[in-house]
């Protein structure tokens, strides 16, 4: 791990100003994404700030019957909060369907949302990535491709974003409070976090130097069933090939995001409206531009039949 | 490793392994050490561990892991990967299992650690210590202190009512059946694959 130095800020601004005023510094949350690089030198921040200080630990109602969470309340305690578990099932279902126990008690809402891809060749430092070090290439075009990204991707990389947490927010239509350096505040609606990154992979989300995640807001309730299915290689703590996650009203209409298939939670209107129609449907909407490989091709068929399971219940 | 899922090439993992071993040899085992050349950055850091205050000057690199184990010589606590893949490094920190290596030491000046030293003494076991023992619930023993710390604090989430990935009634009672504590422990790999009678142990606890 390189040297670097490290603080904690006390207020959101004052944290921006840290990061923003320095090059080379990060924001560090729970560390359980960056120190992970870090060991390996993919991240190579020389200062830290460290936000757990800030007032950022809650989960407060809105003014509009949703919740507004603090970018450092656990992933333990978000999924475990009663409205949450009552009004936001497709939420805690995500959140738990990710990582380990020790993970999720660390892991913060606003890191979360950042963590950064789980391409193999983004971690082994001897391969080219385009997103690790820009113009070297892409290993993982004409490489071991099984679980990257059918959609959405670019012939500079097909990465995805591999995260859970994000699919449900998807669905749920979150947006994202973030404070600037210069103390302007921005929401991001989350269809709009993560980049479409095309030709700069190094590009993953909406936000600039310094820019601070405060909170994330989730409108009034959605109603309906809520669903998240995750397949993956093993029953649990690993990332997924193919996730869905749904929220199905009385009616057959509703919302779907799908995860592990493109570098963000795959979310569209036509897909959505579909969803009345069936699995295969929803698919041929929300697939109609894929472009997989031949290791990866499974994931539009396993997408299709993880949301045909969902689908079933809901008849049942 | 085959499981492509989990990103640590075979490479890495070998690299950071010889990296410790390293350390360890070089008798002076500070995690600092390693490329302390560059800068020597260091801070005060103050923990409690096993409920004694413990005063550290640290590079700020140090993880959480090798403070306990370099520094405070707590070696009860274990490395395993260093990337939050098998939980052998689990201890408590205010009352939550987190991976000690994957938190910098100087994320948790003023916090209350405890490790499996203060879990319990050889003549005075923790009840999790005692069912691992009667249920022969190892084999190397290497995986083991993680898997009690974590265990313990485990079970306070069920009683806290945290749900799992496999709880069905996310409004209902949380309780400690057999596939609520395997989906609990996944963080914490056993490579002897002791897994049955650790999940024994856990539920004799569990349930009294
Ligand atoms: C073995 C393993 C298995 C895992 N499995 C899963 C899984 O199945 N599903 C899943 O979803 N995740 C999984 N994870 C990832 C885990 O969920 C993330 O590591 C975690 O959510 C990151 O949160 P953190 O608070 O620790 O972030 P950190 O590591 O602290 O930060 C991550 C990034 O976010 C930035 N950041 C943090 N907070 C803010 C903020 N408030 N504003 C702006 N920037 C910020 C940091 O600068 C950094 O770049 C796994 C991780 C491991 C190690
Ligand atoms: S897919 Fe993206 S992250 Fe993976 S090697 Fe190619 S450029 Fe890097
Ligand atoms: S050593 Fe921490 S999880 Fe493996
Ligand atoms: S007893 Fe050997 S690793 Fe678990």
């Amino acid at each position: 791990m390189r040297s670097f130095t490290y603080e904690r800020a006390a207020t959101p601004q004052q944290a921006a100003r840290a990061v923003g005023g320095k090059p080379g510094a990060k924001f560090i949350a729970g560390g359980t994404n960056l120190l992970d690089l870090m060991k390996l030198e993919i991240e190579t921040p020389t200062h830290l700030v460290d936000v757990q200080d800030l007032p950022l630990g809650s989960i407060e109602e809105t003014g509009e019957g949703g919740l507004r969470i603090g970018a450092f309340v656990s992933n333990t305690a978000l999924s475990a909060h009663p409205r949450i578990r009552r009004d936001y099932a497709v939420l805690t279902r995500a959140i738990q369907a990710g990582a380990s126990g020790q993970l999720r008690n660390k892991a913060t809402t606003g890191g979360n949302l950042l963590q950064r891809t789980r391409c193999p060749y983004f971690y082994d430092t001897n391969m080219p990535c385009n997103k690790r070090s820009p113009g070297s290439g892409c290993a993982a075009i004409g490489g071991f491709s099984r679980q990257l990204g059918v959609v959405g991707v670019s012939d500079k990389c097909i990465a995805t974003y591999p995260g859970d947490m994000a699919n449900a927010l998807a669905v749920l239509d979150a947006v994202v409070e973030t404070v600037q350096p210069d103390g302007a505040t921005r929401s991001i609606p989350i269809g709009a976090f993560h980049r479409l990154w095309g030709d700069t992979p190094e590009r993953e989300t909406a936000l600039e130097k310094g820019e601070l995640i405060t909170g994330v807001v989730l409108p009034a309730p959605p109603g309906g069933r809520h669903f998240y299915s995750k397949v993956r290689d093993r029953a649990s703590y690993a990332f997924a090939l193919v996730s869905v996650a749904a929220v199905i009203q009385p009616d057959g209409s509703g919302r779907v995001a799908f995860g592990g298939v493109a570098p963000r939670p795959w979310r569209s209107k036509q897909a959505d409206d579909a969803l009345p129609l069936g699995a295969k449907a929803v698919i041929q909407q929300a697939f109609a531009d894929a472009s997989p490989r031949d290791d990866n091709r499974f994931k539009i068929a396993l997408a299709e039949r993880t949301l045909a399971g969902i689908l079933a219940e809901v008849g049942s | 490793m085959s499981d492509p899922i989990l990103p640590v090439t075979r490479r890495a993992l070998l690299g950071s392994s010889a990296a410790s071993v390293a350390i360890l040899t070089a008798g002076e085992a500070k995690a600092g050490n390693v490329a302390a050349s560059a800068a020597s950055i260091r801070m005060p850091v103050s923990l409690t561990v096993n409920g004694t205050e413990r005063l550290l000057t640290l590079d700020p690199r140090t993880t959480l892991l090798d403070a306990l184990r370099e520094h405070l010589q707590l070696t009860g606590t274990k490395k395993g990967c260093d990337h939050g893949q098998c939980g052998a490094c689990t201890v408590i920190v205010n009352g939550e299992r987190i991976n000690s290596c994957l938190s910098l030491a100087v994320q948790h000046a003023g916090d209350e650690v405890t490790t499996i030293e203060g879990l319990g003494t050889p003549d005075k076991l923790h009840p999790m210590q005692d069912a691992f023992v009667e249920h022969d619930g190892y084999q190397c023993g290497y995986c083991t202190p993680g898997q009690i710390c974590s265990s313990v604090a485990m079970l306070k989430e069920i009683a806290r009512g945290v749900p799992s990935h496999v709880t069905g009634d996310l409004d209902g009672e949380m309780r400690a059946t057999d596939v609520e504590i395997r989906e609990r422990m996944s963080g914490n790999i056993c490579r002897c694959g002791a897994y049955s009678n650790i999940a024994a142990a856990i539920a004799d606890v569990a349930r009294g």
